[in-house]
């Protein structure tokens, strides 16, 4: 039998305590552990993306961490963004522009194309598909998902914008 | 008032109509439910012993240690699993002469492919079964191995299933015309040898399942990743000698297919058997090494072929010759031999060509078992067609989009029967030529190719026309004797606040299957479409049917919804006239709520019809019923399938120095008759053509001389990634099939089915300046360096 140890970590800004056998990975903690399901697998070995998660601020992959290691961190995964503006904004373009077909990969995708729109003012088609070249899609064929990012981020923009406009009129 | 009525029925008409799905959102919340995300009491788990060979006898297996390690609860061998499943063999009666051999979860003597697997371990959880497995010592003696399908066939080539007598699973040989005088009097033979590498579906989602065995009713239910519920249902009823009804499949959200998650394989058997065995649940999630060793390969052909033409460029014959690797076994029960056949039978498909020969010969291998895959043996016969239709261009002079246009079957022509026995009801072959020219701005871009020829920037347009079967009837499985539904069934209910529900037998695994059964269903019945709930996957609670596979979804199950709906209607409208003291003709429903039919005027919203039919019939004339659902189910008659068509370019540069090929643009315009819903057909389309761009530049399945699988990993099977991509333009022309009320056909492969023909003649036509071409896929860029005389 394995081994377990006790960790504390942040997830989804609570603090939680959970025993995990010492060769558990992250992704298989979040699914198998706590029940979070977002989070899928695809390969387990670092390629597909499909496990995408949010450690300590930026993206990683839960297959290639064990669970002892995130000890201490502040995990994000898709769950814990239910409420987030941008993330919002991609989900509803995701769904409006039908870039997911089976599902599988988004919850990835979506981290991963929503890190893009955080680091990046003003994001390009070409820059975008670059990006995304982390995560696999094996059904739409990226160009629906490349365009609900890139539609996010206009939406974003313009209510930005908005604000913008508003805070300088109340400035005024 | 008859505006009133207008607006009306077009807020009950959603056929057509781009909807978004239900299902994306909730997916898009990270709420999918798929075989692994649900729970289960007191769960079991299995890891597999598997063949280091590609062939060899094994002599014993050592289970003793494997089975003291602490949550370890059970290994199984091939020898103990004859006694707990009845085998299988994967032929049917309508390929005659097809063969394989007998086949159990687990190899019981001799292990066939490298990762066979040989022996299972039930533990309490997948590390400790795993740690189980690395404890199994399997005594082997290899075998010499059969890997390259050239080799199959001769003389001193290993005989891998003895009893069959050689190496040969099926031959087919076709004859039409007169072949051999065309070849004689041709102005010009094009000809050329085209390899198509082995490929898999890698489905994001591996093949998943929970079996359950209850033993007190001796029920087993199963979760199964799986296209096709009511197929599982009889093959684990027969193999496990259960009764039908005893078995329940349900198919929960499902992580992509691709005619991968269909066919019958041993990792799932071993699971049931188990779970039979122990009364517990049981779950096999395929890792991906898995996955590469025993998902379904697809493709592997070799095909000579020529192509006869006149002066004039007029297709006179094709001669071909296939040669196909399935592995060591026929797979069950739709066997191997339907891509072959298929293969054949599409060459040269949308043009007039008079005569032709084809000879098919499928042989058997020791690699992973080859079946279907999307576009079966689709992508094999418009690579061979529109690699020659290119080549006889060329040598004639002749602009390849023109070629194509003096030899397609024209409007004056249908129904037309091809030389290979296919029935084309009515294809737009010219219309879709027309429509793509216009869309790609044809001469804009070959005089751009030709002022970037000067600059020493090798562009290439390659062009391919095809044609794509959809809406099988029962031609495809149920004449050879599988027990596979070429019906679809539809079951719908109103409810007593007027909902809809409709239960239909298509499945659903991302391609918005859902989604389009709610759209027919809200436009025949007159409801909007948010009082529409769609349910499918559930052996139990859905009607018996085919499923989706084959392009035939929409085309089929969504009859099947039409002709339900209507059925629903008239019942409704029935209650209504007699709740109303009406008669049922002068009455509508629309919007959901009863109107009258000359005016528009609303009588009786839905949930008033509902409240007073469930809750207060003692209100209505005695001797009433109020039949509040209704049942249909549809099966296509006339023509044993469907076909459609459209045509696909490629643009693409190719630098000469590195071999890299860089797709530019990519064009389709396709006629997948009614469309029912625009985003959804466009993005089926460009997925379709992604896994088609797949094929021609990136995946393979490697194996050393000895039969060694090589890629174990996504790093080392290269797929189509975000950047490589280009823009995909879809186009579309709609030409309604008679056969089907809906005019509906299919449109999940067309994509996948013209793409890689595509590519070939666009990066041919890149190279055409140093007389170099290619011909065998993947085109990697070592194969174009070769192809350029560099490496
Ligand atoms: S599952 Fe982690 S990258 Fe594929
Ligand atoms: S939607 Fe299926 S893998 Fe992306």
């Amino acid at each position: 039998m394995d081994s377990v140890f006790p960790i504390t970590l942040t997830l989804n800004g609570r603090t939680v305590t959970h025993d995990a056998p010492q060769r558990m990975t992250l992704a298989d903690f979040l699914r198998q552990t706590v029940g979070l399901t977002a989070t899928h697998i695809g390969c387990e070995h670092g390629v597909c993306g499909a496990c995408t998660v949010y450690v300590d601020g930026r993206i990683a992959r839960g297959c290639l961490m064990f669970a002892i290691q995130a000890e201490g961190c502040d995990i994000r995964t898709l769950e814990g963004l239910a409420d987030d503006e941008r993330m919002q904004a991609l989900q509803k373009h995701f769904h409006a522009r039908n870039a997911l077909q089976c599902g599988f990969c988004t919850s990835g995708m979506l981290l991963t194309a929503h890190q893009y729109l955080g680091s990046q003012e003003e994001p390009s088609r070409e820059e975008a598909r670059e990006y995304l070249s982390g995560n696999y899609c094996r059904c739409t064929g990226y160009q629906a998902i490349v365009e609900a990012t890139l539609a996010a981020s206009d939406e974003l923009a313009a209510k930005a914008g908005c604000k913008d406009e508003e805070a300088g009129r109340a400035e005024a | 008032m008859l505006k009133r009525n207008d607006a009306r029925a077009d807020k009950s008409n959603f056929v057509g109509k781009t909807v978004p799905r239900e299902n994306a959102r909730r997916l898009s919340q990270g709420r999918g439910r798929y075989v692994d995300d649900i729970a289960f009491r007191n769960l079991a788990h299995v890891a597999f012993v598997r063949s280091p060979h590609a062939h060899a006898r094994i002599l014993s297996i050592d289970t003793q240690a494997a089975r003291a390690v602490p949550g370890v609860i059970d290994v199984i061998t091939g020898q103990d699993i004859r006694s707990m499943c009845q085998p299988w063999v994967g032929v049917l009666g309508h390929f005659p002469g097809l063969k394989s051999a007998e086949q159990y979860p687990l190899a019981v003597d001799v292990a066939r492919w490298h990762g066979e697997p040989v022996a299972v371990v039930l533990a309490e959880s997948r590390a400790l079964a795993e740690d189980g497995a690395d404890l199994i010592e399997v005594e082997w003696e290899a075998l010499p191995s059969v890997v390259d399908p050239e080799t199959a066939l001769e003389s001193d080539a290993h005989v891998i299933h003895p009893e069959l007598g050689d190496n040969l699973a099926f031959r087919l040989d076709l004859e039409k015309g007169e072949v051999d005088a065309a070849f004689a009097s041709a102005a010009h033979i094009a000809e050329g040898t085209f390899h198509f590498g082995r490929h898999t579906g890698l489905t994001l989602e591996p093949r998943s399942i929970v079996a359950d065995f209850d033993p007190a009713l001796r029920q087993l239910t199963v979760h199964h990743s799986t296209q096709t519920p009511f197929q599982m249902q009889d093959v684990f009823a027969r193999h496990f000698g259960l009764e039908e009804g005893s078995v329940r499949v349900i198919a929960p959200d499902v992580g992509g297919s691709f005619g991968l998650k269909l066919h019958v394989y041993g990792e799932e058997m071993a699971a049931c058997a188990l779970s039979i065995r122990h009364g517990r649940p049981v779950k096999f999630i395929a890792d991906r090494l898995e996955a590469f060793q025993t998902d379904i390969h697809a493709r592997d052909h070799r095909v000579k072929a020529r192509m006869a033409v006149s002066a004039e460029g007029e297709i006179l014959a094709m001669e071909v010759d296939d040669l196909t690797g399935i592995g060591p076994f026929s797979v069950y029960p739709r066997t191997s031999a339907v891509e072959g056949n298929q293969a054949i039978r599409l060459m040269g498909g949308p043009y007039r060509m008079p005569s032709y020969r084809g000879r098919l010969q499928v042989v058997f291998q020791n690699k992973t078992p080859m079946c279907q895959y999307r576009a079966v043996g689709h992508p094999v016969a418009c690579a061979v067609t529109e690699g020659l239709v290119d080549q006889a261009a060329h040598a004639l002079g002749i602009d390849p989009l023109e070629m194509r246009r003096r030899n397609v079957v024209t409007q004056d022509m249908y129904p037309h029967t091809s030389p290979t026995g296919y029935v084309f009801e009515r294809l737009s072959h010219e219309e879709c030529h027309a429509r793509l020219a216009e869309m790609m701005n044809y001469e804009r871009l070959r005089r751009e190719q030709a002022e970037a020829r000067e600059r020493g920037v090798y562009r290439g347009i390659g062009f391919a026309t095809f044609i794509e079967i959809t809406n099988p009837g029962p031609a495809f499985y149920g004449v050879g004797g599988a027990r596979i539904s070429a019906q679809d069934g539809c079951v719908m209910k109103m409810e007593p606040s007027g909902d809809i529900r409709v239960m239909v037998s298509v499945t659903e695994q991302g391609q918005g299957t859902e989604t389009i059964m709610a759209q027919i269903a809200a436009t025949h019945l007159g409801v909007p479409l948010e009082r529409v709930r769609v349910y499918t996957g559930d052996t139990q609670t859905s009607p018996y049917g085919g499923a989706t596979w084959a392009s035939r979804g929409a085309g089929i199950g969504g009859v099947a919804v039409m002709k339900t709906a209507e059925a629903l209607k008239e019942n409704l409208l029935t209650v209504a006239a007699t709740i109303l003291q009406a008669q049922p003709g002068e009455l509508d429903i629309s919007a959901g709520a009863v109107v009258s039919r000359a005016s528009g005027e609303e009588r009786m919203p839905l949930s008033e019809l509902g409240r007073i039919a469930y809750f207060r019939p003692d209100t209505l004339p005695a001797g009433f019923h109020a039949e509040l659902t209704a049942a249909r189910h549809y099966v296509p008659q006339g023509y044993p399938f469907a076909f459609t068509n459209g045509v696909q370019a490629s643009h693409l540069e190719v630098d000469i120095e590195t071999g890299q090929v860089r797709l530019l643009d990519h064009w389709v315009v396709e006629d997948c008759g009614r469309i029912i819903n625009p985003l959804l057909v466009d993005e089926q389309i460009r997925g379709g053509v992604v896994q088609g761009l797949g094929g021609a530049l990136f995946e393979e399945c490697l194996y050393s001389p000895e039969g060694q699988l090589l890629c174990g990993t996504m790093a080392d099977y290269l797929t189509p990634m975000a950047a490589e991509m280009p823009d995909i333009h879809v186009g579309h022309v709609e030409t309604p099939t008679e056969t089907s009320p809906l005019g509906a056909k299919g449109v999940g492969e067309a994509g996948t089915a013209a793409a890689p023909a595509a590519v070939m003649n666009a990066i041919n036509d890149a190279l055409s300046p140093f007389g170099a071409s290619v011909s065998r896929m993947p085109f990697t860029p070592e194969r174009v360096l070769r192809a350029l005389g560099k490496v």
